[in-house]
């Protein structure tokens, strides 16, 4: 296992140095001055030129990246020029806003997709398993920024339930914040339900087809035991994988959905700074994001060398 | 097979609507008629006007077009690189060529696709042909991978070593002997990486970071409808509706193929 966790600690430092020196590169390819691309067509070239002395644009180009990596590693990603404040206080502010929503919705969907997804494949072929089938067809089919219109109009404007968008803040109680997320977290979470669901029957049903599960069934378990006690646990597993991904779905995901619902979170920020041309802004935005999807798929392959033994020797 | 009949039959429509688009729309979608704005549908305009007035049908056969293209293409970039790839990292198995391959796969896989095409098209400028790069990207792991994976197997079979045995050499095998019978393999994935295109397009242009106005677009067209959702819900309803049924056409062809086209699936399975 500590082999197994090496190797992968390995290809997680490279993965991260890869992503960061990607990211950086596509910034440095901005057709022609950044400064003057993020000053924009009329900028004086006095303005341009302090702010290629505050970017740090007269040094080379691995000095620059340099720099850049060892700022982020002790928390510091610059200075946002529109905001006048250092990117990490920016994060800081919005993160609160993010992460909750990406939790909230896994949370969400894994509620939906376990059940929905057992009672399918224990009803293999019945009229319960073809029902969730074709709504899971369907659900994989709607794009969330399109349900989450859906939702507004329904539970926002007809039914005024929640509001339309906005958060609240979470200094005005756990609960108040926790429903000004609720309608985002649903958008997000149904798409990722439909597919969670799909791959919790599959992979449930090869269990049901394994040689443990008749024995246990020999032993005299009902099938209702079997399906409890061995499958499930065992259909876990692949789920697992699956899991990471769709928390990474999740959290870029939300970009798009805290648009729909005007959220202060990382997504309104990358846009913003995206209009404002405000580079610095959206690398370490983008940055972060990539970082906590590398993370959380290196934690999920080290859970499932521990659960799973026969993943270990195979690397 | 009934599901790959609707699914085939509810993406046909919405290709012919768009190879339609070039020779006829009910109105021109660059006329704006504002005195006959948010108009619900009736029997002039059939599914109704925006708020510009412009009818909303030669809106979503418009739209069908960008869509098709972007996603057609984006499929075709993941192919074109990735199938090669693929076919190379198996014919070198275990060798440093195909380390290299897969390795870079799993790096791209790590990223999420939708906060690299933001930065790609934030950097690069939003257009149509910046987020068909933009996701385009995102196929080459894809179909490299599937394409490694049959490949490896196909490479153990009988048939090869006989092609081997007589001579040729492994690039010619891969393309004469492995590539035809990765067809089916192929085919059904493109479906499903074409039905992700046009979620990944629609989400890029609602954002405001896919195909620019005048060029008519799904999601720009529910960007445009968010505020007015309360008062005319037929203009979120309507664009938002021809992506579901096109993505739940391909997804539904996509399925039906792989049953038909890999008899082990049809027995196993269903």
């Amino acid at each position: 296992m500590l082999r197994y966790a090496l190797s992968r600690c390995v290809s997680l430092v490279i993965s991260l140095i890869v992503a960061s020196m990607v990211i950086f590169l596509i910034i440095e390819i901005v057709p022609g001055d950044p400064a003057a691309f993020m000053l924009g067509l009329n900028a004086q070239p006095e303005a341009v030129e302090a702010l290629r002395a505050q970017l740090g644009l007269n040094a080379s180009a691995p000095e620059r990246y340099l720099t850049w990596v060892s700022g982020m590693l002790q928390g510091d990603f610059g200075t946002s020029y529109t905001y006048r404040a250092p990117i990490s206080d920016l994060i800081a502010d919005r993160i609160w806003v993010s992460l909750p929503l990406a939790v909230y919705a896994l949370v969400l969907s894994t509620l939906i997709a376990f059940p929905a997804g057992i009672f399918a494949a224990s009803r293999r072929g019945g009229a319960g398993d073809t029902a969730i089938m074709g709504a899971t067809q369907i659900g994989v089919a709607i794009p969330n920024f399109w349900f989450a219109m859906i939702l507004v109009l329904i539970f926002a404007i007809n039914l005024r339930w929640f509001s339309a968008g906005g958060f609240v803040g979470w200094d005005k109680g756990f609960w108040l914040g926790l429903k000004s997320l609720t309608l985002p977290a649903i958008a997000l979470a149904l798409p990722q339900a439909a597919i969670l669901a799909r791959v919790m029957r599959s992979s449930l049903l090869d269990m049901l087809g394994e040689d443990f599960i008749r024995t246990a069934r020999a032993k005299g378990l009902s099938k209702r035991q079997a399906l409890w006690r061995h499958a499930v646990r065992n259909a876990l597993i692949p789920v697992l994988t699956i899991l990471g991904l769709q928390f990474s779905f999740l959290l870029a995901g939300g970009i798009v959905i805290e648009q729909v619902f005007f959220l202060p979170g990382l997504g309104r920020l990358i846009f913003q700074a995206i209009s404002a041309r405000d580079l610095i802004v959206v690398e370490g935005v983008v940055m972060l994001l990539v970082f906590s999807v590398i993370i959380v798929n290196f934690l999920v392959d080290l859970t499932y060398a521990a659960v799973d033994p026969r993943l270990r020797q195979r690397s | 097979m009934r599901g790959l009949i609707i699914g085939a039959v509810l993406s046909g429509i919405f290709v012919i609507a768009a190879v339609l688009s070039f020779l006829w729309t009910p109105y021109d979608i660059l006329t704006l008629d504002v005195g006959n704005k948010l108009k619900t549908p009736n029997a002039a305009n059939w599914l109704g006007t925006d708020h510009f007035g412009r009818d909303i049908l030669s809106m979503i056969m418009m739209g069908a077009r960008t869509s098709i293209a972007v996603a057609l293409v984006a499929v075709g970039i993941g192919m074109v690189l990735g199938v090669p790839l693929g076919l190379w990292a198996a014919a070198r198995r275990g060798h440093f060529i195909d380390e290299l391959i897969m390795r870079g796969n799993d790096l791209i896989f790590a990223f999420p696709s939708l906060v690299i095409a933001i930065l790609i098209t934030a950097v690069f400028g939003a257009s149509a042909v910046n987020a068909i790069i933009a996701i385009g990207i995102f196929n080459i792991p894809v179909f490299a991978r599937l394409t490694r994976g049959g490949a490896l197997s196909l490479w153990e079979r009988d048939f090869i070593l006989a092609a081997r045995v007589s001579g040729k050499s492994a690039a010619r095998i891969s393309v004469e002997h492995i590539l035809p019978n990765l067809a089916n393999l192929l085919i059904v994935q493109g479906t499903i990486q074409f039905s992700l295109g046009i979620l990944a397009e629609a989400a890029l242009s609602y954002i405001g970071l896919g195909a620019q106005p005048p060029t008519a677009s799904w999601g720009r067209m529910l960007a445009d409808a968010q505020t007015l959702v309360s008062i005319a819900p037929h203009t979120a309803l309507i664009p938002g509706g021809a992506i579901v049924l096109t993505v739940l056409g391909l997804n539904l062809m996509g399925d039906g193929l792989r049953d038909l086209l890999d008899p082990r699936i049809r027995v196993g399975r269903s």
